[in-house]
């Protein structure tokens, strides 16, 4: 019960913003989400974790993955295409990564799982590094906004 | 020492074909479209044939043939499914080095694994689930004097599978075996990272099932698993691999109202008390083993002990012993049998591992050993290698938290044993542990608190059948390795009847 309320402040919390964000796109990365768009339509990502391909971001067709009161919306990806993706994260492990910043990056490979880069060769990759002080201050102070799933 | 030679070179004990369709109905068939995607062995990292880049076309295909051959394996006598799964058991044996082979080049996993784990395993899972679903009995219930409820089990009709990277043949038996003995018919689809050694396999068995109940289809899980997970054809699927694809499979299944078997992963703690080293023995030298256990395999398991937990009295001693042990550990070429480690699954993988060592670096995790890319030179520098790596840092790090899905494992300090159990269960997962000590209390003790599905006490890494095997929290759904599965693939029909000969007196 504590524990489920917590999870919806920190959804709360994890509300992108312009000047401090959480997570980022390299350029290599926007080239091919540039590409899928115009094979799938809109985008989002979700950010597994466990086994196998966990700790991978998985992209899929806006809407196929259903989210939830237990993720949260960390921020949306601009690219070079008609609407920004979105990049979401199950509330309990955005608990244990909310220190980092994570950078969406691509390299040669071939992930399971459902993503829909696999069959173009390539791997959405995160890229992590620590959030500073003055960018955590600003992202955990910041107003409320609920999630769009 | 024995090494084999690369399969495409002389003397090999095995020959992959350049090019591998998709088994459908007891016959190799083309996938509908047309296309194929290449395959290559993360030993040295080229391509060494092709799969069929399947796509809904081919799952309806292989549903179709499914679908055919349920009813009638269904009925077949528990006898006549076993025998089969035994012969299967036999001919995979009989060709043990062949199919070992195949799975490591596949793979990237060294040939000593696979000739002494993956393969043996999986002929003695076929022969488990032969004697099980033998010995399997429905139940009668009494209700009154003329009332009798009897349980059948009764098989659930076609099932689809999906199999992980990790283990591709050894996951596939997993799954296969409980399935094939409860009389259900199979749609699998293999890894892509790892498409083709379940066909050698294939090739030796294929001839025992009747055409239509194993079904093999080869694509991306985008083209062709989706397709196969929302099928409104199949009555149940089943998944190895992490927790966004385990959430979506829940969300097809839960349209189709269809259940669902998950192993999702897990961050393993493995726990060593201070009594470990109470004597410089076997036993000191063993637990010393069980710490290097995260190499297994590359890391590449999801029970990987990847969060080593040992307490203060001997922290030091016992993890500078841990180092030079790990240091010790062969790397090469993962088809010589004094290899320990061979090639981690892909290229996307090895980038993955590199980039936790990195945030591990930047959250103050100090590196004891390796933490690099290893180059072993000649035509393996084509091929993924890392180095074991010891990280040393606390709970709260990213590398303490996310499986890293390589041979990397982070350690840390506890105090006592609440603390060891407070650490032990700070995480998202409960698929694997471990607790090793010399007294027995502590060791149950810590078991039964650790939150999860498989603890092992004094012992790492096996995988016998008949020990289940499965997740708590967010680690999965059901259990595998066990006659328990055998529920998971079947319904339960429950005839109610009554031997009385007069009204019920309602109407």
């Amino acid at each position: 019960m504590g524990e489920q309320a917590n999870y919806s402040r920190r959804r709360m919390e994890a509300s992108n913003h312009i000047s401090a964000a959480r997570v980022a796109l390299t350029p290599a990365a926007a080239e091919v989400l540039a590409r899928l768009t115009d094979l799938h339509g809109p985008l989002m990502f979700h950010q597994s974790g466990g086994c196998c391909d966990g700790s991978a971001p998985m992209c899929y067709p806006r809407g196929d993955f259903i989210l939830g009161e237990s993720d949260v919306h960390l921020g949306d990806l601009n690219f070079n295409g008609p609407e920004p993706v979105g990049f979401y994260m199950s509330a309990a492990q955005f608990d244990k990564w909310r220190h980092t910043h994570l950078t969406v990056d691509v390299v040669a490979g071939r992930g399971s799982g459902f993503s829909v880069e696999a069959p173009e060769g390539v791997r959405f990759i995160i890229r992590s590094r620590l959030l500073t002080e003055d960018e955590l201050t600003h992202l955990e102070e910041k107003p409320r906004q609920p999630t769009s799933p | 020492m024995t090494r084999y030679a690369n399969p495409g070179e002389p003397g090999s004990v095995v020959s992959f074909r350049s090019r591998y369709d998709n088994f459908i109905g007891g016959e190799y068939v083309a996938p509908v479209k047309g296309q194929y995607f290449e395959d290559a062995t993360p030993v040295i990292g080229q391509t060494f044939t092709e799969a069929a880049r399947s796509t809904a076309e081919d799952i309806e295909l292989a549903l179709d043939a499914a679908d055919a051959a349920a009813p009638g394996w269904a009925k077949t006598s528990v006898a006549e499914r076993a025998n089969i799964l035994n012969k299967i058991a036999d001919r995979i044996e009989d060709n043990l080095e062949m199919v070992a082979v195949a799975e490591s080049w596949d793979n990237g996993k060294p040939v000593r694994e696979t000739l002494n784990a993956d393969v043996p395993l999986a002929v003695d899972h076929l022969r488990y689930f032969a004697a099980a679903i033998r010995a399997q009995e429905g139940t009668i219930s009494q209700i009154d004097d003329d009332t009798v409820a009897y349980h059948f089990h009764e098989p659930l009709g076609v099932v689809g599978q999906i199999i992980p990277w990790n283990f591709p043949i050894l996951m596939a038996i997993w799954k296969l075996a409980p399935a094939l003995a409860a009389g259900n018919a199979v749609v699998l689809k293999p890894a892509e990272q790892t498409p083709a050694s379940i066909h050698v396999v294939n090739e030796l068995i294929g001839d025992l099932l009747p055409d239509g109940v194993f079904n093999i289809v080869n694509g991306f899980g985008v083209e062709a698993g989706k397709p196969l997970a929302s099928n409104s054809r199949v009555r149940k699927i089943a998944f190895t691999g992490e927790t966004t694809t385990g959430r979506l499979i829940m969300q097809y299944a839960s349209q189709n109202l269809i259940p669902v078997t998950l192993e999702l992963g897990g961050k393993s703690p493995n726990v060593f008390f201070d009594d470990v080293a109470a004597h410089n023995d076997s036993f000191y030298d063993k637990a010393l083993e069980g710490f290097v256990m995260f190499a297994l395999n590359q890391g590449e398991v999801c029970t990987c002990p990847s969060r080593a937990l040992i307490q203060n009295g001997m922290y030091n001693d016992f993890l500078s012993a841990g180092v030079k042990r790990t240091e010790q550990i062969k790397q090469g070429h993962p088809l010589d049998t004094d290899t320990m480690l061979g090639a981690q699954a892909s290229n996307d993988q090895l980038e993955k591992v590199l980039s936790y060592i990195e945030i591990g670096k930047q959250e103050g995790a100090k590196i004891l050993t390796g933490g690099n890319r290893a180059d072993l030179g000649g035509q393996l520098s084509g091929g993924y290698y890392m180095e074991p790596t010891i990280l040393e840092g606390n709970n709260s790090m990213r590398v303490f938290q996310e499986e890293i899905f390589g041979p990397v494992v982070s350690v840390t300090r506890f105090s006592d044993y609440h603390d060891a159990i407070k650490i032990a269960n700070d995480t998202l997962y409960g698929l694997g542990a471990a607790v090793w000590s010399r007294d027995g209390t502590t060791a149950y003790r810590a078991g039964r608190d650790i939150q999860a599905g498989r603890v092992w006490l004094n012992n790492y890494h096996t995988y016998p059948a008949h020990a289940a095997f499965g997740g708590y929290k967010q680690s999965g759904i059901g259990r595998e390795n066990h006659k328990m599965m055998l529920d998971h693939y079947q319904n339960t029909k429950n005839l109610l009847v009554s031997y009385s000969q007069n009204a019920q007196g309602f109407f």
